[in-house]
């Protein structure tokens, strides 16, 4: 098994008519970084938050870390992913009255039955990774924005996942923040992760991204290499997005 | 310092309002002296002469009726404070389950809170005394005898004894506080924002692992001033024990009032008496809320 994502025919409609998903069918291969692109509404979120169970989807078939979803939403199959599968949010969403610490030890205490020492040491190290040890004791309102992002990241690989996800990680810190991010992410790419980003940072897509997938009103419109996509995408629409993100 | 600062409020308000009822007192002694009823407490020290089903502390009619009120008060702290907490353990279990995702469990909660808001204290008091225990013929509950006994008597439950008053005065003022601390218990929860649902779910949590390490913990500092209020409502309609006999400090005031005319000297001490109750209340749950919001000062 070389993928760790696989959907078969997703759908999914909030509203009756509007498919925020589209028929998905793709495949994320081990250690591949694919960034998802398109404009506001195309369901760049409602894709990548289905590949953890936070969304539900209608129809079709979805794997991942080898564990099987269908529309029924099986929420031990879903717990089962989320144990190997770490996300990352715009809004950081880091646990207010947790200090870092605690931020980071919390499922691994309770998921993984770590005794707290253990926890404590890996938290530690993964808080060195992110170059931001000397804050492990204070509390998210403590911290820049940036640094608050990258302890969400080191809660998210605090569980040893195959898988990292990311909505727009960068898009709630300020410009001269965003950065500290992307090199963090950059750096966990090069180690091997496997990571799904959906980000407008151009940047970091054309360097980092072994693939660019290219949503529209639902539809996957294009999955090819950042090279193809940037400089000679197939599609209009992805020239219309592209000509639009580079004003 | 905070807590320091409320505490001298108090005292300042407590003061300002002994000294208006002193005035108060002193017009309406002298009123009454002019009427030759006169003003005092002696009566306090004389003999009661009246049973008292339920006390806390040895008393017996021969007892007088300063130390009838003090039995009276106990009564009425005992029952408040086991409601206090039946109907905090059904406000957050009910608030939880219509904050939850299981739509006949949400259906369920809102239907007992609806029900239980439009119904009268007083009928459902009485509903529970006539009809809840005294029209139970036999053990209700049979498998368990021994363990838990339920008979028109009250409920005998592990060797503790309840009466059937003060059985029906606990579960009514339970059920009928639980549904409006269930309310404020989901609008807390709700006050939580989504993202942190998901983040514990993202990290492979259990939803009951969630719910108190992250959720509740938020959802507190909106909760305690609304539980705070309920507490103190639930407090004076324990007063309402008069209507299935219990004898909490209100019935025996009501009794001693009766009997001696001192319908003056016997509000007083009845306001006196509600007042500390007030404050031990208001104070216990400050200190909580200074403890749970410690994290917030960071
Ligand atoms: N919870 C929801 N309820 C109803 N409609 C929703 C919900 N979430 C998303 N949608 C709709 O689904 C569609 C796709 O939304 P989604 O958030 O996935 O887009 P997106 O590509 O992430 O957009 P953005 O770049 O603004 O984040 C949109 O039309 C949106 O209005
Ligand atoms: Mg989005």
């Amino acid at each position: 098994m070389s993928h760790i994502i696989r959907a078969n025919n997703l759908v999914k409609s909030f509203t009756k008519g509007l498919r925020a998903l589209d028929d998905i069918s793709m495949v994320v291969n081990k250690q591949e970084v694919l960034v998802v692109m398109g404009p506001s509404g195309s369901g760049k979120s409602t894709l990548i938050r289905t590949f953890n169970g936070l969304e539900t989807f209608d129809s079709g078939k979805l794997e991942v870390v080898g564990v099987p979803l269908y529309s029924n939403h099986d929420e031990r199959n879903i717990r089962a992913i989320r144990r190997k599968v770490g996300m990352v949010f715009q809004q950081f969403n880091l646990f207010p009255h947790l200090s870092i610490l605690e931020n980071i030890i919390l499922a691994p205490m309770k998921v993984q039955k770590l005794t707290r020492i253990e926890a404590e040491e890996h938290a530690m190290h993964l808080l060195s990774q992110m170059g931001i040890t000397k804050q492990a004791r204070k509390y998210p309102s403590q911290l820049s924005g940036g640094e608050q992002q990258r302890v969400a990241i080191a809660r998210a690989l605090a569980l040893k996942p195959e898988l990292l996800l990311f909505d727009e990680p960068t898009s709630a810190l300020d410009p001269e923040r965003v950065n500290e991010v992307l090199d963090a992410m950059r750096t966990l790419a090069q180690k091997g992760m496997t990571m799904v980003v959906v980000t407008h940072e151009v940047g970091f897509a054309r360097e980092v991204a072994d693939r660019v997938l290219f949503m529209d009103s639902g539809k996957l419109i294009e999955m090819t290499t950042p090279d193809i996509f940037f400089s000679n995408a197939k599609h209009e629409r992805s020239r219309k997005f592209l000509n639009q993100i580079e004003k | 310092m905070k807590m320091r600062k409320g505490l001298w409020i108090q005292v300042l308000v407590l003061a300002l309002v002994f000294s208006l009822i002193l005035v108060l007192v002193n017009n309406i002694s002298t009123n009454l002296i002019r009427s030759g009823l006169g003003f005092d407490f002696g009566w306090l020290n004389r003999t009661a002469g009246f049973a008292l089903a339920e006390h806390v502390l040895p008393y017996s009619s021969s007892d007088n009726y300063a130390w009838a009120l003090l039995i009276g008060w106990l009564n009425s702290l005992k029952v408040i404070f086991a409601s206090l907490i039946m109907a905090t353990l059904i406000g957050f279990f009910v608030g939880i389950l219509s904050a939850g995702r299981n739509t006949l469990l949400r259906f369920l909660a809102s239907l007992y809170v609806t029900f239980i808001r439009q119904i009268p204290l007083l009928l459902q008091l009485l509903f529970w005394y006539f009809v809840g225990f005294l029209s139970i013929q036999g053990n209700l509950i049979g498998p368990f005898k021994g363990i838990l006994n339920i008979s028109n008597q009250g409920i005998v439950i592990l060797g503790i004894n309840l009466s059937a008053e003060f059985s029906a005065l606990l579960i009514g003022l339970s059920v009928y506080s639980g549904a409006y601390i269930s309310e404020i218990v989901r609008g807390g929860i709700q006050s939580v924002s989504r993202g942190q649902w998901e983040a514990f779910r993202s990290l492979g949590l259990a939803e009951n692992i969630g719910l108190i390490k992250v959720i509740m913990p938020q959802a507190l500092p909106a909760i305690l001033p609304g539980l705070t209020s309920q507490y103190l409502n639930l407090a004076k309609n324990s007063t309402l024990a008069i209507a299935v006999g219990y004898s909490d400090i209100y019935a025996i005031s009501d009794t001693i009032i009766t009997q001696t005319g001192r319908a003056i000297e016997g509000f007083i001490l009845l306001l006196i008496s509600f007042f500390f109750l007030n404050i031990i209340i208001s104070n216990c749950m400050e200190l909580l809320n200074n403890r749970l919001l410690s994290y917030q000062k960071h």
